[in-house]
C-alpha cells in the first residue's frame, strides 16, 4: 500500500518535472528544429514540428558565408585563455584569503565583486583608447585580458569559498611535518581543491564564451569570436529564421555539449560553497 | 595561528589579483571621471574643455533619468523574484525521487549556456513576432488576437527572456542546497505532524538562506549591467530604457562622451547603493 | 639546353612575379552591413583578389551593431578597419572632420562622372566625394496589382496620401490576414524615424526652423502623425509599431501587405520568385504627396569609405574602384542576373538595354531623381537631408524622438504627448550642443 503511494507520487513527480524541463528546454529545441527547415517552412502556419523535409541547406549557406572555424577557434582561445590566466592569478589570492584571513579579507572580497558593477558601456571609450595605445585592438591577447579581468572577482570568490571548506587541520599537520609553503600548496592543497578549481574554470569558460559587449566592440576581423558571428545573422533582409537558427545552433552547440558533459562539475561550481 | 612570515607571503599572493583589479577599476574610472567634467563631443571636434558639473546636471535633469532607474530596478527585481520563486519550487520538485532525473536536470540548465544575444534574437523573432512567431500561432489557434510582445508587453517580455536565462542558475544552486538538507530532520518533522507548508517555511527555507543570498547577489551583479537583451529586442523603446542603456544612447548614439560619462558615474553610484544593500545581507549570511 | 634555359627563365620570372605580387599584396579589413547586396559582394571577392592580389577580411555586422562599431573606431582613430560601409548621413559629417580619405583621384576607367549626381552629391562635403556609393536608393510604393484591382481601384503613377489611405482601407481583409498597408513604425532614426520624417516632409512639416528651433509643436507634425496612426490602425499589420524594413519585407513577401512604401532596393526582393510568394503581382508607384509640392520619398546610399590613418589607402582605393564600378555590376549580372545588380548608383546602369526590362528600374530612377536633400521640405530649413538632418546630433535625437512616436503608435501615449516630449528633448539636446 505504502509502496503504491510512493510509486504514484513518483509518477506525478516524474511527469511534472519532465513537463517543466521540456518547457524550459523548448526554445532551444525549437531553434535546433528550425535550423533544419527551409525559410518558408520556418514561418509556416500552423508551425511544423517534425513533419518537414529536413535540410542542411542553412548550415551550408552559413558555412559558405562565414569562416565559422575561425570564429569558433577565437572563442575557444579567448574563453580558454582568460580562464587559465584568471585561475593562475586567482588561486594564490583565494588561497591566502582562505587560509591567512585578516580583518580586511572580507572587505577586499566584497570590493572585488563591486568592480563588476561598472557599466561596460560607460567605460567603452576609455578602454577603446587604451587598447589603441597599447596596440591590443582586435587581438586575442587583448580580449583574453579583458575577459579575465571581468571574471576575476567571480573566480576569486568561488575559489575562496572552496578553499574555506578544506579543513585547516590538514594544513597544520602538513606544516608540522615541515612542509614548505610550496609543497603545502602543491601536495596538500591542490589535490583537495582540484574539483573546485575545475568547476570554477568551467563556469568562467561559459561566462567568457557568452560575453557579448567587449568581444563585439574590441574586435574586427582577426580576433572576432562567435558573438560577432551571430551579429552578422541577426535581422538581415528577407526571411531569416532558419538561417538565424542555424547560426545560433552553431554558436551555442559547442558550449552546450561541453556543459552537458561536465554538468556534475558545473553543479558543484555553481554552488559557490553555498552548501556544506 | 598564522605567522608573520605567512602573512607577508599571503599578501604577496593576493597582490597580483588586487593590483590588476585595482587597475581595471581605477584607470577606466579615472578616465570616465575626467571625461564627465568635460564637454567632449567627438563629432564636433573632440574635447572642448572643462564644464564643471554641467554634464551631471543635464543627465540628471533629462526626462529619461528617473524612468531609466525605475526600469533598471524593475527588471532586476522582476527577474530576481521570478527566478527565486520558481527556482525554489523547481529545486524542491527535482529533489523528489523520479525517473530520468539526470536528463531533466540537463534540460533545465540548458538555457544558461545560451549567449544573451542569441536568446534575445530567438525569443524576439521566432517566438514573440506578432505575425510569424510561435506565440502568435498559438494565440490564433485558441482564437485570441496575438499579443504584440515588444510593444504591448515590452517589460514583461524582457523580464521573461532574462528570467529564462537565469532560472537554471538559481535552480541549480538551490537544488544542491536542498539536497544537502538533512532528511532525518524532515522525516522527524513529518512524524511530528508538521504540515508541508510549515515544513517549507520553518525547515526548508531557513536552510536555503545562504544559497538564496548567493543567487541574489550574483544575479544582481549581472542584471544591473543588462544590455544585449534590450539592444536586440526593443532598442530602448516602449519604456525599457535602463540606466546602462541610457548611457549607451548618450555615448554611442548621441556621441556625447561627457554626458555619457556622467551617466556612467551615476550608474556606478546606483550599483554601489544596490551593492551596499546586498552586502548588508550577504555580509550576514556569508560568515561561516 | 635551350629548354632548360627557358625553364630557368620562367622560374625566375615566376619567382619575381610572385615576389612583386606579394610585396604589394595587402589584406584589407572591411566592415560592412549584412544586407543582401553586400553578402553577394563578399561571395565575389575572389574576383578582386584575382585582379589585384589583395585579399579581404570581412567584418559583417547587423546595421545597428555596425554603426556602433565603426563610429567608435572612427572617432577614436582606432584604425581597426581599412574600409567602412557608411551612409549618406555619416559621410559629410565625417568628411568635414577629415576622418575620411577624399576620393578625388579615382582612375579614369572608374569614370566618376557616371555616378548619379544625387548620390555623389550626398556623399560629398564641400564638393569633395568622401565615400563611393555601392548602391543608392530612394523610397517608393510597392503594391499588389491584383489586390488593387480587386478593390476596384487604380493606382495613379503619382498618388496622393488621401488615395493611399482610401486604397489601404479597402484592400484590408483582416480574416485573410491581408493588411492594406505596411509601413515602418520601429524606433530608431534609420528605421521608423526615417520613414516618418520623409512622410512629414510631404505634409509640410520640418525638424527645425531657420533658428534651429524644434518644430514638433507645429500643426503639420500633428497632422502627419495622426494621419499615419489612423491609417495604420485601420489598415496596418498588428504590431506595426515594432516593424522595420525587414519585418515589412517578410510580410510583403508572404502576401500579407497590399501596399508597402519603403526603400527602392526592396523591389528586387519582392519580385524575386525564390523568396517572394507574390513576385509576379507587384507593381510600383512614386511615393505619395499631399499636394504641397514635396513627395514623401527619401534618399540614401550605402557607400564605401576609407578611414584616414589606414596604411593601405592604395589597396583600399583599388577595392572601392572594383566594388563600385560598372564592371562589378556586369559581374553580378552575369552571375546572378540583372535584377540583382546593386541599383541606384550609376547613370550607365539605367541606360543599359539589359536593365531596361527590369520592372522596377524606371520607378527607382524617377524616385531617386525626385528627392532633393538640399530642398526637401515645404518651408525653409537650416539643414541638408531628406529623412535626416545632416548634423552630428541628429542620430541621437531622432532615435529618442522615434521612440516616443513608436510608443504613441502602440497606444502607450497620445500623439500630443509624444510630440510634446519630442519637442522638449530635441530642444534640450540642441541647446546642450550649442545651437542656441
Amino acid at each position: 500500500m505504502a509502496r503504491a503511494i510512493t510509486n504514484n507520487r513518483k509518477i506525478i513527480n516524474t511527469t511534472a518535472a519532465w513537463l517543466i524541463g521540456l518547457l524550459i528546454f523548448f526554445p532551444i529545441l525549437w531553434t535546433i528544429l528550425t535550423s533544419f527547415k527551409t525559410e518558408a517552412q520556418a514561418i509556416a502556419s500552423p508551425p511544423l514540428f517534425v513533419g518537414f523535409d529536413w535540410t542542411l541547406e542553412n548550415y551550408q549557406v552559413v558555412l559558405e558565408r562565414s569562416n565559422y572555424a575561425r570564429f569558433l577557434w577565437n572563442s575557444i582561445f579567448i574563453a580558454g585563455g582568460s580562464t587559465l590566466l584568471g585561475i593562475l592569478i586567482a588561486v594564490p589570492a583565494a588561497w591566502s584569503m582562505a587560509f591567512v584571513p585578516s580583518k580586511k579579507t572580507k572587505d577586499i572580497l566584497l570590493w572585488m565583486l563591486s568592480t563588476k558593477m561598472l557599466p561596460a558601456v560607460g567605460v567603452l571609450y576609455p578602454i577603446y583608447l587604451l587598447f589603441i595605445k597599447m596596440g591590443l585592438l582586435d587581438s586575442i591577447l587583448g580580449l583574453t585580458i579583458v575577459l579575465m579581468l571581468i571574471n576575476l572577482p567571480i573566480i576569486v570568490w568561488m575559489l575562496y569559498t572552496y578553499f574555506k571548506e578544506i579543513p585547516v587541520d590538514i594544513l597544520e599537520a602538513a606544516r608540522m611535518d615541515g612542509a614548505s609553503l610550496r609543497s603545502e600548496i602543491l601536495y596538500v592543497l591542490t589535490p583537495m581543491a582540484l574539483p573546485g578549481i575545475a568547476s570554477t574554470m568551467l563556469l568562467n569558460f561559459i561566462l567568457a564564451w557568452n560575453e557579448a559587449f567587449w568581444t563585439l566592440n574590441l574586435t574586427a576581423a582577426k580576433a572576432a569570436p562567435l558573438t560577432a558571428f551571430i551579429a552578422s545573422y541577426s535581422s538581415p533582409e528577407g526571411l531569416f529564421y532558419a538561417k538565424l537558427s542555424a547560426a545560433s545552433t552553431m554558436a551555442i552547440a559547442p558550449i552546450l555539449v561541453l556543459g552537458w558533459f561536465s554538468q556534475k562539475q558545473l553543479v558543484r561550481g555553481l554552488t559557490f560553497g553555498a552548501v556544506k | 595561528m598564522a605567522t608573520q612570515h605567512s602573512r607577508s607571503a599571503a599578501r604577496m599572493m593576493m597582490a597580483p589579483a588586487v593590483i590588476l583589479l585595482l587597475g581595471w577599476m581605477l584607470v577606466p574610472l579615472t578616465m570616465t571621471l575626467w571625461f564627465s567634467f568635460r564637454k567632449y563631443l567627438p563629432l564636433r571636434g573632440g574635447d572642448m574643455g572643462w564644464v564643471g558639473f554641467d554634464n551631471y546636471v543635464s543627465f540628471f535633469n533629462s526626462s529619461s533619468f528617473w524612468p531609466s532607474i525605475q526600469t533598471t530596478l524593475l527588471i532586476v527585481g522582476g527577474v530576481l523574484i521570478i527566478t527565486v520563486v520558481f527556482g525554489v519550487l523547481l529545486a524542491l520538485l527535482l529533489d523528489q525521487p523520479m525517473w530520468g532525473q539526470g536528463i531533466v536536470r540537463i534540460l533545465v540548465i540548458a538555457p544558461f549556456f545560451v549567449m544573451p544575444t542569441v536568446s534575445a534574437l530567438v525569443w524576439k523573432n521566432i517566438f514573440m513576432d506578432p505575425v510569424n512567431g510561435l506565440f502568435a500561432h498559438l494565440w490564433k489557434f485558441f482564437g485570441a488576437t496575438p499579443v504584440v510582445w515588444m510593444s504591448q508587453a515590452s517589460m514583461e517580455s524582457i523580464i521573461l527572456i532574462v528570467s529564462w536565462q537565469w532560472l537554471p542558475f538559481a535552480t541549480l544552486i538551490l537544488l544542491t542546497a536542498t539536497q544537502s538538507l538533512d532528511s532525518e530532520q524532515l522525516e522527524a518533522s513529518e512524524i511530528d505532524g508538521a504540515r508541508p507548508l510549515q515544513r517549507f517555511f520553518y525547515i526548508i527555507l531557513p536552510h536555503l538562506g545562504r544559497a538564496l543570498t548567493i543567487v541574489i547577489l550574483i544575479q544582481t551583479i549581472f542584471l544591473l549591467a543588462i544590455f544585449a537583451e534590450i539592444f536586440v529586442t526593443t532598442g530602448g523603446a516602449f519604456g525599457t530604457k535602463t540606466l546602462s542603456y541610457l548611457v549607451f544612447q548618450r555615448v554611442l548614439e548621441s556621441q556625447n562622451i561627457g554626458l555619457g560619462s556622467a551617466g556612467g558615474i551615476y550608474a556606478v553610484i546606483l550599483a554601489n547603493i544596490v551593492a551596499i544593500f546586498l552586502m548588508r545581507i550577504v555580509g550576514k549570511n556569508l560568515d561561516t | 639546353m635551350r629548354m632548360q634555359k627557358n625553364a630557368i627563365a620562367l622560374t625566375i620570372a615566376a619567382v619575381c612575379g610572385g615576389a612583386s605580387l606579394a610585396a604589394s599584396a595587402d589584406t584589407l579589413t572591411i566592415a560592412t552591413v549584412n544586407n543582401g547586396d553586400m553578402i553577394r559582394m563578399q561571395g565575389l571577392t575572389e574576383d578582386f583578389t584575382a585582379k589585384t592580389g589583395h585579399t579581404v577580411e570581412w567584418v559583417t555586422l547587423e546595421e545597428n551593431v555596425l554603426r556602433q562599431r565603426v563610429t567608435t573606431d572612427i572617432t577614436t582613430k582606432g584604425g581597426a578597419f581599412d574600409i567602412m560601409t557608411i551612409g549618406m548621413y555619416e559621410t559629410p559629417i565625417w568628411g568635414k572632420n577629415e576622418w575620411l580619405v577624399p576620393l578625388d583621384d579615382m582612375s579614369a576607367e572608374y569614370n566618376v562622372d557616371d555616378i548619379l549626381p544625387a548620390m555623389s552629391g550626398g556623399l560629398s562635403y564641400d564638393g569633395t566625394m568622401y565615400a563611393a556609393p555601392f548602391y543608392g536608393e530612394s523610397s517608393m510604393i510597392m503594391y499588389r496589382a491584383d489586390l488593387m484591382e480587386a478593390a476596384g481601384l487604380e493606382m495613379p503613377a503619382a498618388p496622393s496620401w488621401a488615395f493611399i489611405a482610401k486604397a489601404a482601407r479597402s484592400m484590408t481583409d483582416r480574416d485573410a490576414e491581408i493588411n492594406g498597408i505596411c509601413l515602418r513604425g520601429k524606433a530608431g532614426w534609420g528605421e521608423g524615424g526615417a520613414f516618418i520624417t520623409a512622410m512629414s516632409n510631404s505634409f509640410g512639416a520640418r525638424w527645425f526652423d531657420e533658428n534651429w528651433d524644434a518644430q514638433f509643436d507645429s500643426r503639420e507634425w500633428s497632422d502627419t502623425l495622426n494621419f499615419y496612426k489612423n491609417m495604420m490602425d485601420d489598415a496596418g499589420p498588428p504590431g506595426y509599431a515594432t516593424n522595420g524594413f525587414n519585418e515589412n519585407l517578410s510580410l510583403f513577401q508572404q502576401g500579407k501587405c497590399g501596399m508597402w512604401i519603403d526603400a527602392t532596393v526592396a523591389a528586387s526582393f519582392v519580385t524575386n520568385p525564390d523568396d517572394s510568394t507574390v513576385a509576379d503581382k507587384v507593381d510600383f508607384a512614386l511615393a505619395p504627396d499631399n499636394g504641397m509640392g514635396v513627395r514623401s520619398n527619401w534618399l540614401w546610399a550605402w557607400a564605401l569609405a576609407i578611414p584616414a590613418g589606414t596604411e593601405k589607402v592604395a589597396a583600399a582605393k583599388q577595392f572601392i574602384e572594383w566594388a563600385t564600378s560598372t564592371d562589378y555590376i556586369e559581374l553580378v549580372a552575369e552571375k546572378e542576373g540583372w535584377a540583382n545588380v546593386p541599383p541606384g548608383a550609376r547613370i550607365s546602369l539605367y541606360e543599359n538595354e539589359n536593365y531596361k526590362d527590369i520592372p522596377f528600374a524606371k520607378m527607382t530612377l524617377e524616385s531617386i531623381l525626385s528627392a532633393d536633400p538640399s530642398n526637401s521640405t515645404v518651408d525653409p530649413t537650416p539643414y541638408v537631408g531628406v529623412q535626416f538632418a545632416a548634423i552630428p546630433e541628429f542620430a541621437g535625437i531622432a532615435t529618442e524622438v522615434s521612440q516616443e512616436f513608436s510608443a504613441a503608435y502602440a497606444g502607450q501615449q497620445t500623439i500630443a504627448e509624444a510630440l510634446e516630449k519630442a519637442q522638449a528633448l530635441t530642444n534640450d539636446a540642441m541647446e546642450a550642443a550649442g545651437y542656441k
